[in-house]
């Protein structure tokens, strides 16, 4: 408990422009998730970022954030597809446990910057 | 019979592809042949046995270019030669098949009354050596691959005619082979059909999806990846752990049954073995 009062303090503490640096941490680490081709590989099927040799079974994904003002839609279609359309070619990585809950999350919030 | 089949064309848009209770082989393959017309007005039927160089220019174009020098014509000249060659006992291969084994992979696979079981070409060839007291051979390439290339040029432009008889069980290998292919499967979740019917034309990383009609027409193939002509059971285990799925063993009963649907499906069209692909 103690500890956690300190961590929260520390954060609470810390120069605006360090934690930024981290959150870019955390999205390039989403990023990378997203590209690995053993992770993600969301780039067999998305265009999406700056990302090579693309496929196009899927829609491009961009303007995220103005399409899934809701974070958690955006994270459930990624950790299941299938409910939204039981026919999708789309891997369910959450469901699956493709991604662990952490690496997810992180895919979420990359993919939400888009 | 129209309005059955465009209610099954509405389902195969749909993606719901429920399985009919019971078997009807030729009903199947008018929907399939529909769907495949309908994605790809532009291709002439005898032209799905190309696979994705039948709609994709610039594939075509290398594709033609390789074909001047074909990768497998040294392997089919080892296959004429194992196929010509006598067993210790005298006997041959020829002696194992109608016609002499020639013109006759077109019918393959078949349906074997007596043993209840689908019989695929390299099957055929290895039961043959075994009842010569030979041993069997590997599948999925090699040997086994070069004897079952020859035998398909012999058959060239033939038109594939996979006979599904009326017997119950041969309709349930059909029927196990068909739900083999639409079952998604591995930790990616997809059936053959994703890929091949619902996705055929899109693209995945820098692949075309070949559709699932035109298929079996020309295998064994050549394949660039692996540098070695592969039997269509080697290529199924390779797409089946694609999608992080364990594959069954080559000429295994899951297998021979998928190959049966899959080899039915491409019926009208032209033999024109061996391939060469990616
Ligand atoms: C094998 C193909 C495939 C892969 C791999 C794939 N997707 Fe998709 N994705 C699709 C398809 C197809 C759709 C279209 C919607 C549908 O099928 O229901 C889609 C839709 C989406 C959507 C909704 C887009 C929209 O416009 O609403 C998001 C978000 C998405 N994918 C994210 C991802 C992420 C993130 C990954 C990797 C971690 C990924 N996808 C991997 C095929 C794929
Ligand atoms: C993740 C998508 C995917 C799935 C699922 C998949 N394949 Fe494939 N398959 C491919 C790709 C990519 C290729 C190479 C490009 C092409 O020819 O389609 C290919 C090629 C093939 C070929 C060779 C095509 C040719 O013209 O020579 C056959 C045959 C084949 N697949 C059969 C199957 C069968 C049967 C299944 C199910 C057991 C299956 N595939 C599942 C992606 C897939």
């Amino acid at each position: 408990m103690k500890k956690l009062i300190q961590l929260t303090t520390m954060a609470l503490l810390l120069p605006v422009g360090l934690s930024s640096a981290l959150a870019n941490d955390r999205l390039a680490e989403g990023k990378e998730i997203s590209f690995d081709r053993k992770k993600g590989n969301c780039l067999a099927c998305h265009v999406m970022d700056d990302g090579q040799l693309p496929g196009y079974l899927g829609p491009p994904l961009m303007m995220m954030e103005a399409r899934y003002p809701d974070r958690e839609k955006l994270k459930a279609q990624i950790a299941d597809p299938t409910i939204r359309n039981p026919a999708t070619s789309m891997p369910p990585y959450g469901k699956h446990r493709m991604l662990t809950e952490d690496e997810l999350d992180k895919v979420v919030d990359y993919v939400h910057s888009l | 019979m129209k309005a059955i089949t465009y209610l099954s064309l509405a389902l195969l848009g749909a993606g719901a592809f429920a399985a009919p209770t019971y078997a009807d082989p030729k009903a199947d393959n008018e929907v399939m042949h529909e769907f495949f017309k309908k994605r790809f007005p532009n291709v002439e039927f005898a032209e799905f046995s190309n696979g994705v160089y039948a709609f994709d220019e610039n594939a075509r174009e290398q594709w033609l270019e390789i074909e001047d020098f074909p990768p497998y014509e040294d392997a089919v000249e080892h296959g004429q030669t194992l196929f010509e060659t006598p067993f210790a006992n005298g006997k041959s291969y020829a002696d194992c098949f109608e016609n002499g084994g020639l013109n006759i992979r077109q019918g393959y696979p078949k349906f074997d009354a007596d043993s209840g079981q689908v019989v695929t070409l390299e099957l055929a060839i290895n039961e043959c050596r075994t009842a010569n007291g030979e041993e069997a051979l590997p599948y999925g390439r090699g040997d086994i691959a070069a004897i079952s290339a020859y035998m398909a040029t012999t058959s060239a432009g033939e038109i594939i005619n996979v006979v599904v008889p009326s017997d119950p069980k041969a309709l349930a290998a059909y029927e196990a082979g068909k739900k083999l292919f639409y079952e998604r499967r591995g930790q990616l979740n997809m059936a053959c059909a994703t890929c091949h019917v619902h996705s055929a034309g899109g693209q995945i990383r820098a692949d075309i999806l070949s559709p699932a009609l035109g298929h079996t027409t020309h295998f064994p193939a050549y394949r660039f990846a692996v540098e070695d002509l592969v039997t269509i059971q080697h290529r199924y285990a390779g797409c089946n752990k694609q999608v992080r799925a364990k594959p069954f063993e080559l000429q295994s009963e899951e297998y021979r049954n998928l190959e049966y649907y899959h080899a039915h499906m491409s019926n009208g069209l032209p033999v024109n073995g061996p391939g060469s692909r990616k």
